[in-house]
This record gives C-alpha cells, sequence and structure tokens, in this order.
C-alpha cells in the first residue's frame, strides 16, 4: 500500500514535524515500504482476539490524595527556551 | 417551516480534590505562575503519572448520583493534540470503556411535565494550564491547573429547548455540590459548560448539522447562547443557508456567539490506551461501599423536609438549593425544635443579611445552635419577633449569645403589669384629647395609644398585655 | 592489577577488604575512557569530576564500615536516564542542554548505594534505533572491530563494557536493544520481565515495551545489577507489586533436567552460519550438563517485526509530542508564531529515524487507520504472547539466537530503515510478551566477532534464565575474552 505525499504532508502537519521536500519524498517512499510490509498482519485472522495495550497484568495503581512539595518556579523553568516573569514564554498563536 | 432545536450538553466539572488527578502538585488556586507543578504536570521526559484514588471515588459517587451504570473495567486513553497549554502533547482522558455510563436525570421546567434526560457517559480527565496572551511579544504558560482533575459528563442530545438546557445544569450542579466533589464556583471556571446545538424541522427524523459553543459560564449566559444559536441557526435556514458544523464563542458582552474558525484545524486526536496507565477495576463491593457513604441527595431531602418537618413544597424547595443552606437549616430546626419557625427565620432575615453583605451560607457569623437560641426565646415569650430581630442583628456583629444581648440591652419583654400600667397612665393623663375621641366611638385611635405605650417601654412590652390593660383603662 | 577489567564482584570485594579505593578504581576508569574515547565514542558525557567526587564519598561510607554490593563501583548510565544536574541528551539535538530536576528510579536506586556515575552513554537517538548510528553525537564503534557497529540502542552500554570504560552500565530494551549489542559487544545483558524494574525518569520511547535493564561483563554481575533496580515503584504505574526474588541464589550450576525449548521459527535456513555453530555448540554444553531440548514452536513470530514497529512507532508518536520547544528543549527562532515555532523546533531538534517513526506512528494512530495498523497491531500482539505461554507449558525457558548475524558494519544499512527493523526478529517478539530474556556471549564467529546466546524466560522468571546462564558461563570462557583496542 502507498503512501501519497500529500498523506505525508497531512500527517506531518498532525505530528508538528516541518519536512523538508527531500524529507517528504524519501519519507513518502520508505513509509510504502514499510506500510507493505505491515500488510503482512492482514494475513492473521485477529476476529474475536482481545488487544493487547498492557505486557503484564496489572490494574489499579493509585495514589493517596496528599499534596507533595512542588518543585519550585526555578527548577520547574530551568530549562525553558524562553520566559517572562514565572511564565514560559511562546511566541503568539498566528491565525 | 417550523424548528425544532436539539442540543445536548458537555459539561466540565472540577473536582475538589487536595491534589492534581496525576501528581501530588497542590490544586489551590491563586499560586504565582507555574509554582504548583513538578515533572508529571510539566510533562517533563520520564515523568510518568500515577492516578490519585479521590478521583475514581468522585467519579463513582457522581455516576450513581446520575443513574450511571460504573463501569467493572475502564481504562485511561490519551488525546493527542499540540497546544502550549498541553504539556505533554497529549490529554489524559477516558474515551472507550469510560468510568460511568448510561445515566439519567429528570428535570423539571417550571409549568411543563418532567422530562428524563439521557447521561451517555462521565468520564474522568486532566485540565491543561492556562495560556495568558499578551506578555510582551508572546503568551505566557501556566501550568498550575495543568492535571487538576475533571469530570466531563455527557448527554444525550435530549434538550428541546434553553430553558430545558438550565434545569438540567442546574440541578447537575447541585448534585455535584451536594456530593461534595466540586465547588461549583463557575466564575472560576470549576462548573463549566460546552453546548451543541442543531436544528431540525419539526417532526424530522434526523438532526441538523450542530455547532459547538464553547465554555459558557453562568446558567444565565447558557440560556443566552443556546437561544441566540437557535434563533442564528434557524434564520440562516430560513434564508436558504446551511449550516456549518463548527466551534463557536459566546460573548456575554453582546449576548451573541461568534466562530472561532481559523483558530483551530480539523482534529485528530488519535486518541489509544495510555501504556503509562493500568487498566481501573472497580468491584461491585467498592460500588456498594461508596453508595453508603453517598449523601442524600437534593431530591431525597426535599421530600424529608415536606414529609417529615411539614414545610411546604415552596420552603423545601428554596432550603435545599444548596447542601450547606440545607445543613444550615436543619441544625437550626433540630436543636430549635421548631422546624417552621427556623425555616422562616432561614429563609428570611439570614438569607437577607447574607444576601446585603454579599456572604454565603457558610460564612455566616451566626452559627445555627445561636440562631436556635434566639428562637427558643421567642417561643417562650421572652422577646418579641420584632425585638429578636434587632437581637440578631446585635449577634451577627458582636457573635454573642441573644440571651446575654437581650440582657444587656434590656430587650427583655415586659409583662408586669404594675410597670405597664404606670405608663398607661401617664401616656392616657397627657393625652386627654384623644381619651375623649375613643370614648365617643373614633375606635381608631386604640392604635395610637398601643403606639405610644411602646415607644414609651422601648418596645419590650408584651402587646397582648398592653392591648389587654389599655382596653380596660379606656373603658374606664 | 587492572582495575578496569574487574566485576562488580570482584572489585566489591576489594573495596570492603580496602585493597582498593573507589578512588582509584574510577581514575583507573577514567583514564581508560580517556584513553579509547577517541576510537569507541561510547560516551556523550563524562563526568569526571561529579564521580571521583562520589567515589571519595563512597570511600568515606566504606571506611565507616557500609559497603553495599555497589558502594563506590564505577557505572556508566545509557544518556536516557535522567540524571539530576548532569546533562540527559538521548542522544538527540533536541535534549542537547536538558538538565533533569530529577534522578531515574533505577538511578536512585544505584546511588543511594553509593555507585559512582562516570558518565552517560551513547545510543541510538531516543532509542530509536538497532545500531548506535542515529545519535546527533556521532556514532559509536564496536571495540571488537571498530568498523562495526556495536548495535543498539544502548550501543554505548555494551561497547563501553567490550572498551573496559566501566564496570557495568545500565540500557533500555524495548526491541532488543540490551540484548542485541550486548551480543554484538560480547558482554552479558538482561531485559528484565516488563514492570520488574520502574520505567519512572527513563525518557519514554515506547511505554508499553520499554524496560531497564543491566549491561555487564557477566551474569553474576547482571543479577547483582538487577537485584538492586528491581522491584516496585509507586511513580510506576506498570511497576509490580510483586516481591523481588534473591537472584544470587539463581548463581548456580545447576541445569540439570531443565527443559529448553527450540522455537523452530528462530532456527530458518539462511541463519548466518556463524550463528548457527554458536547456537549448535551452546546447546551441546548445556545437553552436556544435563539439561533436556525440546523443539516448540512460537507460530506467530514472522508477524512480530511488523507489530512492533505499529505499536512502538504509535507510542513513540504520542510520547515524543512533549518535545515541541515549549517548556524545554530545542526551539528554533526566527519563526512566524506558535505553530511555526513547533514544527521548526521538532524538524531541528530530530533526527531521521526519529521524525519516520513518529510520521509512522502518527499514520498508524489517525483517523480511518486506527482499526487497521494499531489495533490490529494490538491484537498480533495477543497472539504472540499467546505462542510464549503455550511454549512454556512444555518448557521452563527457551534458546534462541540473539541476532541474525553478527555485528554490522557501519552505514551498511542505514540506508534501508525495514532490513535494519528486520535485524531485530530475535528480541522483539520478548518485549511484545512482556517476558524477560537475556544476551550472553557465546562461540564468536569465525573472524572473531562476539555471537550472543538469548535465554527466554517466563513472566518474572529470571531466576531460572539467570541459572542456565550462569551455568553455561561456567563452562565456557567467551565472556572473559577481551577486545583488543
Amino acid at each position: 500500500m502507498g503512501i501519497t505525499q500529500l498523506e505525508i504532508e497531512h500527517v506531518a502537519r498532525l505530528a508538528r514535524l516541518a519536512l523538508s521536500d527531500a524529507e517528504n519524498e524519501l519519507f513518502s517512499s520508505q513509509m510504502s515500504a514499510i506500510l507493505c510490509y505491515v500488510e503482512t498482519l492482514n494475513e492473521l485472522d485477529t476476529d474475536g482476539i482481545i488487544p493487547t495495550a498492557h505486557a503484564v497484568p496489572v490494574q489499579n495503581a493509585f495514589r493517596s490524595d496528599a499534596v507533595q512539595p512542588s518543585i519550585g518556579t526555578d527548577q520547574a523553568l530551568s530549562n525553558a527556551p524562553d520566559r517572562v516573569e514565572t511564565f514560559f514564554r511562546v511566541p503568539p498563536v498566528i491565525e | 417551516m417550523n424548528y425544532q432545536p436539539v442540543i445536548g450538553l458537555e459539561v466540565h466539572v472540577q473536582l475538589n480534590t487536595r491534589s492534581k488527578i496525576f501528581c501530588g502538585c497542590s490544586t489551590r488556586f491563586g499560586a504565582e505562575p507555574n509554582a504548583h507543578t513538578c515533572p508529571v504536570c510539566l510533562g517533563l521526559p520520564g515523568a510518568l503519572p500515577v492516578l490519585n484514588r479521590q478521583v475514581v471515588e468522585s467519579a463513582i459517587m457522581a455516576g450513581l448520583a446520575t443513574n450511571c451504570a460504573i463501569a467493572h473495567k475502564s481504562i485511561f486513553a490519551r488525546k493527542n493534540y499540540f497546544y502550549p497549554d498541553l504539556p505533554k502533547g497529549y490529554q489524559i482522558s477516558q474515551f472507550e470503556q469510560p468510568i460511568c455510563e448510561k445515566g439519567w436525570l429528570d428535570i423539571q421546567v417550571e409549568g411543563q411535565p418532567p422530562k428524563r434526560i439521557g447521561i451517555t457517559r462521565i468520564h474522568m480527565e486532566e485540565d491543561a494550564g492556562k495560556l495568558v496572551h499578551g506578555l510582551g511579544n508572546g503568551s505566557g504558560v501556566d501550568l498550575n491547573r495543568a492535571g487538576t482533575p475533571l469530570l466531563e459528563v455527557v448527554s444525550e442530545p435530549d434538550f428541546r429547548s434553553a430553558d430545558e438546557a438550565v434545569a438540567y445544569l442546574k440541578q447537575l450542579h447541585q448534585i455535584v455540590t451536594y456530593l461534595g466533589i466540586c465547588d461549583g464556583n463557575m466564575e472560576e471556571g470549576s462548573f463549566r459548560c460546552d453546548a451543541n446545538v442543531s436544528v431540525m424541522p419539526v417532526g424530522s427524523a434526523t438532526f441538523g448539522t450542530r455547532a459547538e459553543i464553547k465554555n459558557v459560564n453562568s446558567f444565565k449566559f447558557v440560556k443566552a447562547a443556546i437561544e441566540y444559536e437557535i434563533t442564528r441557526q434557524i434564520d440562516l435556514l430560513s434564508d436558504g443557508g446551511t449550516v456549518v458544523q463548527e466551534t463557536r464563542l459566546f460573548d456575554p458582552a453582546t449576548g451573541t456567539t461568534r466562530s472561532m474558525r481559523g483558530k483551530e484545524e480539523a482534529h485528530d486526536y488519535r486518541y489509544f490506551p495510555d501504556p503509562d496507565l493500568v487498566p481501573l477495576v472497580i468491584s461491585a463491593e467498592w460500588v456498594e461501599r461508596t453508595k453508603k457513604e453517598l449523601p442524600e441527595l437534593p431530591d431525597v431531602k426535599r421530600q424529608r423536609f415536606i414529609t417529615e418537618l411539614g414545610l411546604s413544597e415552596y420552603d423545601a424547595e428554596v432550603l435545599t438549593s444548596s447542601r450547606s443552606l440545607a445543613a444550615y437549616f436543619e441544625e437550626t430546626a433540630a436543636v430549635a425544635h421548631n422546624p417552621k419557625a427556623a425555616a422562616n427565620w432561614v429563609m428570611g432575615e439570614v438569607t437577607r443579611t447574607l444576601n446585603d453583605r454579599g456572604l454565603a451560607i457558610n460564612s455566616c457569623p451566626v452559627p445555627p445552635r445561636r440562631l436556635a437560641d434566639l428562637l427558643h426565646l421567642i417561643d417562650k415569650g421572652a422577646i418579641s419577633n420584632n425585638i429578636a430581630k434587632k437581637v440578631f442583628e446585635a449577634m451577627w456583629q458582636s457573635g454573642k449569645e441573644p440571651a446575654a444581648i437581650v440582657e444587656e440591652q434590656g430587650m427583655a419583654q415586659v409583662s408586669d403589669t404594675g410597670a405597664i400600667e404606670a405608663a398607661i397612665d401617664q401616656i392616657l393623663a397627657a393625652n386627654q384629647g384623644q381619651v375623649e375621641e375613643y370614648r365617643s366611638g373614633k375606635e381608631k385611635v386604640f392604635g395610637f395609644f398601643v403606639g405610644q405605650v411602646m415607644r414609651a417601654m422601648k418596645g419590650t412590652a408584651n402587646p397582648a398585655v398592653v392591648n389587654e390593660l389599655l382596653l380596660n383603662k379606656l373603658k374606664g | 592489577m587492572e582495575l578496569h577489567t574487574l566485576t562488580i564482584q570482584q572489585l566489591h570485594q576489594l573495596l570492603k577488604n580496602r585493597q582498593v579505593s573507589s578512588v582509584e578504581t574510577t581514575r583507573a576508569l577514567l583514564k581508560r575512557i580517556e584513553t579509547t574515547e577517541n576510537r569507541i565514542n561510547a560516551f556523550i558525557t563524562v563526568a569526571a569530576d561529579q564521580a571521583l567526587a562520589a567515589a571519595e564519598a563512597a570511600d568515606q561510607r566504606i571506611a565507616n564500615g557500609d559497603c553495599q554490593t555497589l558502594t563506590g563501583i564505577p557505572l556508566a548510565l545509557k544518556d536516557i536516564f535522567l540524571t539530576e544536574g548532569l546533562r540527559t541528551t538521548c542522544a538527540s539535538k533536541m535534549l542537547e542542554n536538558f538538565i533533569a530536576p530529577y534522578d531515574a528510579t533505577a538511578w536512585a536506586r544505584l546511588k543511594s548505594q553509593g555507585a559512582v556515575l562516570l558518565g552517560k552513554l551513547n545510543q541510538d537517538e531516543f532509542a530509536m534505533g538497532s545500531s548506535c548510528e542515529s545519535s546527533a553525537f556521532g556514532a559509536t564503534r564496536n571495540p571488537w572491530d571498530t568498523e562495526r557497529t556495536p548495535g543498539g540502542s544502548s550501543g554505548g552500554s555494551a561497547a563501553s563494557i567490550a572498551a573496559q570504560q566501566a564496570t557495568a552500565t545500565l540500557g533500555t530494551d524495548t526491541g532488543g536493544s540490551i540484548r542485541q549489542p550486548a551480543s554484538h559487544c560480547g558482554c552479558v545483558g538482561l531485559k528484565p520481565t516488563y514492570g520488574r524494574v520502574s520505567r519512572y525518569g527513563v525518557i519514554a520511547y515506547a511505554s508499553s515495551l520499554d524496560q531497564v535493564g543491566p549491561v555487564t561483563r557477566d551474569v553474576t554481575d547482571a543479577a547483582l545489577l538487577l537485584q538492586a533496580i528491581a522491584g516496585h515503584d509507586p511513580k510506576d504505574s506498570t511497576s509490580v507489586e510483586q516481591q523481588v526474588p534473591d537472584y544470587s541464589t539463581s548463581l548456580k550450576n545447576d541445569v540439570k533436567g531443565m527443559k529448553i525449548g527450540l522455537p523452530r521459527e528462530y532456527f530458518i535456513d539462511g541463519l548466518d552460519p556463524d550463528v548457527q555453530r554458536a547456537m549448535d555448540n551452546a546447546i551441546a554444553h548445556l545437553k552436556g550438563q544435563g539439561a533436556e531440548f525440546i523443539e516448540v514452536s512460537l507460530p506467530h513470530t514472522n508477524y512480530a517485526v511488523a507489530c512492533y514497529y505499529l505499536i512502538a512507532t504509535a507510542e513513540a508518536s504520542s510520547n515524543l509530542a512533549r518535545y515541541e520547544g515549549v517548556r524545554f528543549g530545542h526551539r528554533a527562532t526566527e519563526t512566524e508564531g506558535l505553530i511555526e515555532m513547533m514544527m521548526r523546533s521538532r524538524a531541528a531538534g530530530f533526527g531521521a529515524e526519529v521524525k519516520r517513526r513518529i510520521m509512522l506512528g502518527t499514520y498508524a494512530l489517525s483517523s480511518g487507520y486506527y482499526d487497521a495498523y494499531y489495533l490490529k497491531a494490538q491484537k498480533v500482539r495477543t497472539l504472540i504472547q499467546r505462542d510464549f505461554s503455550e511454549a512454556f507449558k512444555q518448557v521452563d525457558i527457551l534458546l534462541t539466537p540473539v541476532a541474525p548475524t553478527p555485528a554490522f558494519k557501519i552505514g551498511e544499512k542505514t540506508a534501508d530503515p525495514l532490513q535494519m527493523y528486520l535485524s531485530d526478529i530475535f528480541t522483539i517478539p520478548v518485549n511484545l510478551a512482556g517476558i524477560c530474556g537475556i544476551s550472553l556471549p557465546a562461540q564468536p564467529s569465525a573472524a572473531g566477532l562476539p555471537i550472543g546466546l538469548q535465554l527466554i524466560g517466563k513472566p518474572f522468571g529470571e531466576e531460572t534464565i539467570l541459572r542456565a546462564a550462569y551455568s553455561f558461563e561456567q563452562t565456557t570462557d567467551w565472556h572473559r575474552q577481551k577486545a583488543a583496542l
């Protein structure tokens, strides 16, 4: 199954990746090959098979509703590429 | 053509847990930006969520109170989208297998028969942070709110008018505040609502294209927003136009909704089960235990006030409008052994004074016990109802016990005939002209004498005794 | 005495008896790193000063009579483990300057014993790869043949052991990322059962498959290191509460009557002759010690790679969404508005393989494809899991190759991602099933390249595979062979 460059562009937008034209082209051919390979899964009849999301059957992991100390604004912002006061700063949303 | 509106509601109920849904950071409002954050709610690499058990308890309570089935097994899912206030690039929510499904509430719009509204599902999720615009040339991201627990309550598209939607919202609001799982503060966004509105020709079996109105934060605005939207869509269709599926924002200033188009793209949330969180399995025992611990819900309480305490339907309705008001009333009534008087006072003097000062019942400086003491004084004739109001005001100001105030200010009711007689004699002597008038048949003057006596005795005279003695004297 | 060649066990004895100090051992290893790094490139960050300070503290601790198994032992971590105050890059330009405010639980446990951190090891970017070539900090080379890759993604973890730059290391294994490089570099690599070791503070690639494990010189060290890191962590919901056994009791030579399964699907025609020979040789050794071999079938083996690449990339596409230049990490400058800032930050911060996998995973989850790809893969995952539980009804453990060939050459498979993916065929099913596996040195290739043997155990069956591995190791000395550097 092939994937068109148009689809690649849509997926890249969803994934927030600004791909170059060369990457677009490369990925569409490589992804087509990979998707063609994964088609082999369709050889298997999986009707009625319960999907596995977790490898090990663990359930009900809880914490109690107790406040733990936060790390503080210095730590929270220590890796921020840009900040103002104690906010992370981002460029404006352009419509 | 006549059109029929179809409305469904999605309500976000912010839970009042102490800590966030997946980490131990405080949920308290109003801290310095990003002060309540940690690796988990900042979405730092390597951080993992652990579910706050109280959130599950609250969700089960909400489900039981809205007649939902509590899922034996439910799972968390990731809702993937990018926005700077969403630290991980996905919101942890529930998609397939939510914790509660298939519930209902019976609503009542005045003048209409009761109507059952279906609740599709209730699920748990985390709130996003806040984006503050206009900080230099950019926006500020504050993640204090990120990870605050929410319940999303999704109704069936069962409403046919804005009034029905508002009745449902009020009832749901009352339920979650009664359950004590939400502070109900709509202005701060603790209870907010998205409305899906469409219109279709009357008699049609297929719904029209719907618009989603986002984040309306008062009952009044919900009504206005829905009504505006219905009119807008009907006008559009009547002019041969079509309704577009879109998100719209309500502007309280103009009472209109406007399109948010352009602000967002077509979403593809790519939901999938969150591998970092394990399935939630709720046993029948757990549900039963929660059911037993459920506080009395407004409907039941209202009924009990009518049958057990002998209140009118109206009084019961008013007194159960909030859990704290009902509790205040109930304690007063129980201590005073006089539900009717307690009801009158709570709905009258107490509510009026609170409103005057803009206070909520929880901050009433006169505790139920003291109010009950005051009612006792009235019941045993120690003070009149009018004096009691003055005493109440003094209690409010000073926090003192009513008996002490009556004592201090000499407000005790005087029934001593000697003292009253002396006062009457004085008044009659000073107003011979009026005495003559009365005796010649102008009985209206009687009121004048009562007023004069009461004034002379600073209102403390027992009015019944005054009446009796005065009559005798005037008959002379 | 060559301090850089010692195992944890040997060094622990010397430290305990005060025959060597942690400081001199740490110095010896730092020196070794200095002299070999230009040929290997196993480290992204060497933390010499911090390491020496920690060694001094450890010596103090030992002087006070507190010498736990890892006190004073110089270790190194794959650069996927968060280390407070020391940068953690995940081999990505995205996190080039990222300094975590907290420690990964696995490292915190070692640190609390007084282990010494030499530095952070190279890997494939975000653990996506099988060759350590996708690192933004350059490829790591295989100490046995520097023209070859050390395998991946924990290539630095294995290469640094083979180059004797660290006493032991930690790696992570999502589809073979501990076992395959261990196999290519002639060391021992253990992937524990999913949930046995906390993932907290480990940068996530594919959360339902990632697991932390040791890379060591021998089986004993693997057991000792696992002991120190295993166990429930309240910060990781997927870590299990099950008690951690005493793994040292597994360190005995005893496979008599042990039933070992040979999965038919792993011994295919066309298996590299060197690998086939190593397996035959290993089977003979274990048979000689009284183990019983039974042919079993894992019928869905051939679907594992496809299944894995859908699940892993889907999870990765979501796990890597947090790198958008807002709170940390690379941010592109001179961008027009928010969306472009995010798109260009991610485009510049991530390398080609990471982008490819994010694209694939996003596609597999997207509207209209979810059922056909992601959900289908999850169902096939169930079938693969069942294959193993059926096999484990007949046998105690399984024996297989780790990789179809010895270490391949640098650049050999980079042009064809699918070929690279297929090289993980024997390790991936273990992650999909969530069970445990160990890779240990078997008979090397004719050309002298290491070849690993994989022993696969039931869920929480680490004791049994450690026992079999230990027994095998006792009859061979391949694990003692040293790369000529």
